[in-house]
């Protein structure tokens, strides 16, 4: 159990903060850790806030509750701070993962008493740019990776480009844009 | 050789409907099962298996065209939660007293109402006396071998009763977990051919299913389930030893853990007994003598196979996902206290009922419950033995 | 195979098949319904142009024929509705009470 990470997502219905949970959870399985992913379930709405987990450990993780103190934390939509506690319970020790314009200084005074590490990346920004389209679970996926180290960087890139064109095997035109989205979420997430 | 993947609980179950290809597949959907016929008709589109799939529209009618399809001598399935087996009820029974071996994947969830989607045990604890063989999963792994050995089982010419492999909604139902997954052609041998004796389709030899039985017929009937459901139990723990050969993951009625010399224990059903196990870990890193038993099999009760496992401890709590309203206990508290009555020396009994609806279950609630234990032990009384954890208030 | 002719009320659960399934056709001929008679019919052979319309009126199959000729009623399950009384053309069945 020591070696167990535990990650919290939270994103609104809609944006794939599940998907992404399931795709890190991918990503951890591929370079051979044991892995739980999952969301926890209301009424399903878009726009809702909904909250996702992963544990990503060496061994089996048994525990079949929520995540309530976990390492990190990942934010895929900056306006859930307004109404969602998002560091509670978040371990000091980690970090903090959030999809905005802003810098982690900026950021910081938002989050009620939080002194571990504040991450920032806009993903929007890049999605928008990359992709055409606001799709911010790639290069939060990449952003969380980055700072969690829950999976080795390189072998991340290669297992998500061998993911990629398996999922997009009727539309590999989408295949190099999401690889670069990912790449460059990685060597643009702000750590404060 | 096993495959290494990751598959949601829902995936595991429709991956082992593929590769067992059944005959029917009555299909329609209700949270949290939907993945399941919806996973499947991706295979039935792709040719992946040759199942007669078919969309009906209610659960009574999914239930029926498996009745129907299993006395023609198919083998069938279907999948279902909460309200949609609230809806087949009267077809349980009849599944059951006609001898006719359905598998049925529940993806456990609680009865309205409130109207509420996530998991609890109310769907099959309610239909634990409607003549159904009844297996739970801890986990996506177990969902899947557990599938695996119902057929087995089931159309067993000793057994011939149907059977539902149950998992938690939502909690492995819809959770990626790692997963050992067994090759097609192994699984295929494994599970074998659907070959019953009599069926309606056999044209040289005539046969009436489902006759009124008067009453002087009734109770012979119903004493015949009753030896089916005796011999199920042999069955079960043959079908386990030929799985654990084959496939080198061991099952029986139950899972002891770390039982050997613990002073009190925790008896539970499910996805809970995963972080049971957890708990269990650390408490006895912390030098306390507890352990866990993992119910398997409810139906047929192992009641003498568990007072021996329970018979050296102290103290025991027995969990409840589902309410049963007798203001004397759950289901698994009165089949277990009832099971321990002959023990020479039986263990104190506490009923905690849990995890209703959705509300989680934690390693911080196990643990709270193993100092209840040892309170217990300590004042030598369990009163008041009906209890509640999780609720506010 | 255990045969229906072979079940009845005395037979143990152990003699039933399972789910009560029964394994060839026809078997209510074994169910010796004529004990619910109180009125009966009675043929006359002699009146009888063997015309047999009185056979597929019959509902409960109790008229027997061979080799196009009915024969006398078959009182095993015969129930004394009376139907065949009814449509006769040429009177040659009568209806009454059963003296038993």
């Amino acid at each position: 159990m020591n070696n167990t990470v535990e990650i919290r997502w939270h994103g609104r219905g809609g944006q794939g903060a599940k998907t992404a949970c399931l795709l890190l959870a991918d990503a951890a399985f591929s370079s051979g850790k044991y892995v739980q992913g999952f969301p926890e379930y209301g009424p399903e709405r878009m726009g809702a806030p909904i909250t996702a987990y992963n544990r990503i450990s060496d061994d089996r993780c048994t525990v079949h509750s929520n995540i309530y103190n976990p390492d990190y934390v990942v934010v895929v939509d900056e306006t859930l701070l307004e109404s969602v506690d998002v560091t509670h319970g978040l371990n000091p020790d980690g970090a903090i993962i959030i999809n905005t314009d802003k810098t982690p200084d900026e950021i910081r005074p938002m989050l009620s008493d939080y002194a571990g590490k504040v991450c920032t990346i806009d993903a929007r920004a890049i999605s928008e740019e990359i992709l055409g389209k606001n799709f911010p679970n790639t290069p939060m996926l990449a952003a969380a990776v980055k700072v969690s180290g829950v999976v080795e960087p390189e072998r991340f890139v290669s297992d998500m480009r061998a993911s990629f064109q398996h999922k997009f095997a009727t539309k590999p035109q989408v295949i190099e844009g999401n690889m670069l989205a990912l790449t460059k979420s990685m060597q643009e997430v702000k750590v404060g | 050789m096993s495959i290494r993947d990751r598959l949601s609980g829902n995936e595991a179950v429709a991956y082992a409907m593929k590769q067992i290809n059944p005959d029917v597949m009555g299909a329609f959907p209700i949270t949290p099962s939907t993945e399941i016929p919806q996973y499947f008709a991706q295979y039935v589109a792709n040719g992946e298996v040759d199942t007669e799939y078919v969309t009906v529209e209610s659960e009574h009618s999914s239930m029926s065209t498996c009745i129907g399809a299993e006395a023609a001598g198919a083998r069938a399935v279907t999948a279902t939660s909460s309200c949609g087996m609230a809806l087949m009820w009267e077809l349980l029974y009849v599944a059951s007293s006609y001898r006719l071996p359905v598998t049925l994947a529940l993806v456990n969830r609680a009865l309205t109402g409130p109207i509420n989607i996530n998991n609890d045990h109310s769907d099959s604890m309610g239909a634990r006396d409607a003549g159904w063989i009844q297996i739970y999963a801890e986990n996506n792994q177990e969902a899947y071998d557990n599938f695996l050995q119902a057929m087995p089982i089931g159309e067993n010419p000793d057994v011939r009763l149907p059977v539902m492999v149950c998992q938690d909604g939502f909690i492995t139902s819809h959770a990626v977990e790692n997963i050992e997954l067994e090759e097609d052609a192994a699984v295929k041998e494994f599970v074998g051919e659907y070959n019953p004796e009599h069926y309606l389709l056999k044209h040289e030899n005539p046969l009436a299913v489902g006759p009124y039985g008067v009453s002087p017929y009734y109770m012979e009937a119903k004493m015949a389930q009753v030896q089916a459901m005796k011999n199920a139990k042999k069955v079960i723990l043959e079908v386990a030893e030929r799985f654990e050969k084959t496939f080198g993951r061991k099952y029986g009625f139950f899972e002891t853990y770390r039982m050997e010399d613990a002073e009190t224990a925790m008896v539970l059903i499910g996805s809970s007994a995963g972080t049971a196990r957890a708990t269990v870990d650390k408490l006895r890193a912390e030098g306390r003598k507890v352990g866990m038993i993992k119910i398997r099999v409810f139906r047929p009760f192992p009641a003498e196979e568990l007072a021996e496992a329970l018979s050296g401890v102290k103290a025991v709590a027995i969990m409840d996902k589902a309410e049963s309203f007798s203001d004397n206990g759950g289901p698994l508290f009165a089949d277990t206290r009832a099971a321990l009555y002959d023990l020479d020396n039986r263990p104190l009994t506490v009923n905690y009922v849990y995890g209703l609806g959705g509300r989680d279950f934690r390693v911080e609630d196990a643990t709270y419950i193993f100092d209840e234990l040892d309170k217990i032990v300590a004042s030598g009384s369990a009163k008041p033995y009906y209890r509640h954890i999780g609720q506010r208030g | 195979m255990i045969h229906a002719k072979d079940i009845n009320e005395q037979s143990t659960w152990q003699e039933l098949t399972p789910g009560c399934e029964i394994y060839e056709p026809a078997t209510a001929r074994l169910t010796i319904t004529g004990e619910w008679r109180t009125m009966a019919p009675a043929w006359e052979p002699e009146k009888c142009r063997q015309c047999l319309l009185c056979v597929p009126f019959c509902p409960d199959a109790s008229i027997p024929v061979t080799d196009g000729k009915r024969a006398d009623f078959d009182f095993d399950h015969c129930k004394g509705c009376g139907i065949c009384y009814k449509v006769c053309p040429f009177q040659a069945i009568t209806f009454g009470k059963e003296e038993k």
